[in-house]
């Protein structure tokens, strides 16, 4: 039986690291990564916790509806990203600073 | 005890490769690290006794995530199979400080709370013996009962969402048709 705290201690460097990858880098599809680091370490302390909850099952549920969302966000990302990169031909987001043509 | 050298390995993977995913110049090889990264947080859902959660992770991150973002990647570099290094770009530089010193005093705030909040001793985790998952259990079934009473609607929501957000991306994605 491994206790809780290590497990939130994984998930808490975890999304520091998407944190860091979220502020730091200067690609979309890295920052894109750095959320998933987050989103899973959410879902690492979702399901956690979830054990001592058999019968409500809570936090194994709303684990499996989060992969489902952060699936559904990096398909709209991704596909956002190829168009960015066809307009400006570069995904550097510190570069795509005009909203006009 | 084996448990516990496995589950140490496992995390010891995770935290690693997610670290060399920022650090790595090359981009190509951060994209793949990042699939060890999602494959040994699968093995961390199964040490939580939530073993659908970890073959959906599989499922949908490493079967559907990881090969969207590999396309992208190469859509969106045309000119990296000719260099592969044009893609490196610098790991240190002072545009990194604010970054690190970000995510660093966020994690020391968050390993602070952890180290006092002595989450075994809450009220409904201390009270839950007949409610505790045993290896034996098959989860499976929980899941899916409560999927189709208690959650019902935010499944049938989430399923909304799903089709909307499938949508939009290929809308976003389509080639524009000249008239």
């Amino acid at each position: 039986m491994i206790p809780l705290s290590h497990f939130m201690i994984i998930s808490a460097a975890l999304f520091c690291i998407g944190l860091y990858a979220v502020l730091s880098k200067r690609s979309a599809i890295m920052i894109l990564i750095g959320i998933e680091f987050m989103l899973n370490a959410a879902i690492l302390n979702f399901v956690a916790f979830s054990r001592y909850d058999k019968f409500a099952a809570g936090g194994q549920t709303f684990a499996l509806f989060a992969i489902v969302l952060a699936a559904a966000a990096v398909a709209v990302a991704l596909a956002i990203i190829l168009n960015v990169y066809g307009y400006y031909k570069t995904i550097d987001p510190t570069q795509i600073d005009q909203l006009r043509d | 005890m084996a448990e516990q050298v496995v589950f140490y390995i496992f995390s010891a993977l995770v935290l690693l490769s997610a670290f060399m995913v920022v650090v790595l110049k090359n981009q190509v090889r951060a994209i793949f690290l990042f699939f060890v990264t999602l494959f040994s947080m699968a093995g961390l859902f199964v040490f939580t006794l939530a073993d659908f959660v970890a073959i959906t992770q599989v499922v949908v991150y490493v079967g559907g995530v990881l090969v969207l973002m590999i396309f992208t990647f190469l859509l969106s570099n045309r000119d990296i199979l000719n260099n592969p290094d044009a893609t490196r770009v610098s790991a240190a530089g002072i545009h990194h400080l604010p970054g690190m010193v970000v995510a660093g005093l966020f994690f020391a705030v968050l390993i602070a709370v952890v180290l006092q909040s002595n989450p075994e001793q809450i009220e409904w985790i201390k009270n839950a013996d007949k409610s505790t998952l045993k290896p034996t259990d098959n989860t499976i079934h929980y899941l899916g009962i409560n999927l189709m009473t208690r959650y019902l609607v935010p499944f049938e929501v989430v399923s909304l969402l799903l089709m909307l957000a499938l949508i939009g991306a290929a809308h976003l994605a389509r080639k524009e048709r000249k008239i």
